[in-house]
């Protein structure tokens, strides 16, 4: 079985971010990037679902030079190769599903394994645009996998509660927070990364018009909370609610 | 590595670190520390993750990892709990004269096994009437035929309860001072070896310090490690390789007691504003900040003297004290900054402060340091 797991570069969930000068963006300088915690989820399960069944899990992402460093690291928790498309001007995602689908064409693999988001623009569309893209059956926001013969069983997350789709391989999975809980990269998993091989690829070479269609325009922060308030009685709430709040 | 800059190797190693001791050190932190237990549930995973032996070379089943990359991670262990970082990294101290004086049959003997299971091995030098004075040990081998036999008593040893094998000091001239003195590695399960109670120390109270007493141990001549008289300095340039370990968990202990310090300061209110806007505390934090960073390079400095093949004893000596001296400053800080907070166990710092005394004393006392550095100033 060849699993394919995208990794997405993105700024620490944890770093106090800025908004960039021009409000047209997030100021990445200086800030601590790591891999996206979904995708780390979507390595695990690979590599949980290769220990089972054997195969392989090559392990891809788009983006700038440094992105091979959160390739490593998926390498060093134990995947077996990676693929890095160079790409250093804005993407939107059809552009990245417009990538990925090459990349896909070329290694042929009966699953690709995809966090359901990236926790940094949130935008929860590279994923079903690939699927789309490939006529690839999908499956988001998985919380339990299993494969048997060509078949892909999964359990997600819905509104009411948990839904279970079969999905017929090769397909797009997509993992949500409680699938697995990653594993550490060992010491000698890390040292063994070095000599993994990353394959390069410039996205131009695909002659693909990546123009985004979507701009992201202006940031801002949310506005700051308001302190709450204690009123003495439920009179007053009524009041408030009505007169202030104006919700009743 | 005068750009400061760690590698992508480096943070990789930091980043697992950091992890592990936030998630698994730091949840046993405060459970070792009241009941005295052995962490062996942390130490498995650490061994697991390859965190323990690292520095063992590749060719006996180790990583090989340098010195700088293991004062990166102690750093990080120390941050999560000094006494469980001690108990994990105390048998790099008894392999490292192993390491730089062991012939290839020790190291294979020795080292190897390390690889492949979980061992713990001890650093048995110190004695009831002999700590910093090395050369006034007691514990006498005297040559029989194809054996040396061993008698004497070793006093706060780390790990000892634990141990498959001790690296011990002895004199084998007893008139000789410390030329008179050897190396032997001394399996624990002979006839002679016993291993006193755990003790009960202030602080770093998950690492398990005991005395061990030799009685007529009939010792292999294999295990001798280099020649006889060699053991002073076998011992002493052990102390080059520990020294920049052991500072490097003061530093990650004064890094953790300066952020508990920090969001505490954020946090409390006094006279209407938050604690550190009373500059009598912003200022001990910012003095926390600078010594956290100078001990750091000083660290990294000694480690990385040693991966360049140079001899590094008057910083790691520089290292071992400033860190020493710091960590246990910053701790007493830190506690100062809590208030009556701070001198309570439901708080994280007094455990700090415990824990951050014995840095100036094992590896080395934070006087000794100084008697290397002004011998060093003064010499010629």
């Amino acid at each position: 079985m060849k699993i394919l797991v995208t990794v997405k570069r993105v700024t620490d969930y944890e770093a106090r971010l800025k908004i960039k000068p021009s409000g047209e963006g997030i100021e990445t300088d200086g800030v601590n990037m790591i891999a996206n915690p979904f995708d780390e989820i979507a390595v695990e399960e690979a590599l949980r679902l290769v220990e089972k069944h054997g195969g392989e899990v090559c392990v891809v992402s788009v983006g700038a030079t440094e992105a091979a460093t959160q390739i490593r690291s998926a390498l060093a928790m134990g995947a077996d190769r990676g693929v890095l498309v160079l790409h250093d001007q804005p993407l939107d995602c059809s552009g990245i599903s417009l990538l990925l689908e090459q990349v896909a064409l070329q290694e042929k693999p009966d699953i690709i394994l995809m966090g359901k988001q990236a926790v940094d623009d949130d935008s929860h569309q590279v994923a079903e645009m690939l699927a789309e893209r490939l006529g690839f059956g999908q499956a988001t926001q998985a919380n339990k996998i299993s494969i048997e013969g060509n078949l892909a069983t999964v359990a997600r997350e819905a509104d009411g509660g948990i839904e279970t789709l079969g999905v017929q391989l090769p397909c797009v999975i997509t993992t949500d927070l409680r699938l697995n809980t990653p594993r550490y990269a060992s010491l000698p998993g890390i040292m063994k990364a070095k000599k993994k091989p990353i394959d390069e690829k410039k996205a131009a070479d695909f002659g693909l018009d990546l123009t985004p269609k979507v701009r992201m325009t202006h940031f801002e922060f949310p506005p700051k909370k308001q302190a709450g308030q204690i009123v003495p009685d439920v009179t007053t709430l009524l009041a408030k609610l009505r007169t202030e709040a104006k919700v009743l | 590595m005068i750009g400061f800059e760690l590698s992508e190797d480096q943070k990789q190693l930091r980043h697992l670190a950091h992890e592990f001791a936030k998630d698994e050190i730091r949840k046993k932190a405060a459970h070792y520390d009241e009941t005295g237990d052995w962490p062996s549930d942390v130490l498995g995973k650490a061994f697991e993750l390859g965190l323990v032996n690292a520095h063992i070379p590749t060719e006996y089943g180790g990583l090989g990892l340098g010195a700088l990359d293991g004062a990166i991670i102690e750093e990080e262990l120390g941050w999560g709990c000094t006494g469980i970082a001690t108990a994990i990294t105390a048998n790099s101290l008894a392999q490292i004269p192993v390491i730089v004086a062991g012939s290839d049959e020790q190291k294979r003997k020795w080292l190897a096994p390390f690889a492949s299971e979980h061992h713990i091995c001890a650093y048995a030098v110190t004695e009831p009437s002999a700590g910093s004075d090395v050369a006034a040990i007691q514990t006498i081998a005297v040559k029989k035929g194809d054996k040396y036999v061993l008698n004497g008593q070793k006093m706060w040893i780390t790990g000892a309860g634990h141990a498959s094998w001790y690296f011990v000091l002895a004199k084998t001239d007893k008139d000789a001072g410390h030329k008179g003195m050897s190396a032997f590695i001394v399996p624990k399960n002979i006839p002679g070896v016993t291993i006193g109670k755990k003790e009960r120390n202030m602080g770093q109270c998950a690492s398990d310090t005991r005395g061990i007493t030799f009685e007529d141990v009939e010792i292999p001549v294999e295990n001798l490690l280099g020649k006889e008289g060699d053991g002073f300095v076998i011992a002493m340039k052990a102390f080059d390789h520990t020294r920049p370990l052991v500072a490097a968990a003061a530093v990650g202990l004064a890094r953790a007691a300066m952020e508990h310090a920090i969001s505490y300061a954020k946090e409390r209110k006094t006279f209407g504003k938050p604690l550190w806007h009373h500059e009598g505390i912003s200022f001990m934090i910012a003095d926390m900040a600078s010594d956290v960073e100078a001990s750091r390079l000083l660290v990294w400095k000694s480690a990385s003297l040693l991966d360049q093949k140079k001899k590094n004893t008057l910083v790691a000596a520089y290292a071992k004290r400033f860190a020493a001296d710091s960590a246990m400053r910053i701790a007493t800080d830190a506690v100062q900054v809590f208030g009556g907070n701070g001198f309570n166990r439901e708080y994280p710092v007094e455990k700090l402060m415990r824990d951050a005394k014995i840095f100036q004393i094992y590896e080395g006392t934070s006087q000794i340091q100084r008697v290397i550095i002004a011998r060093e100033l003064f010499a010629g």
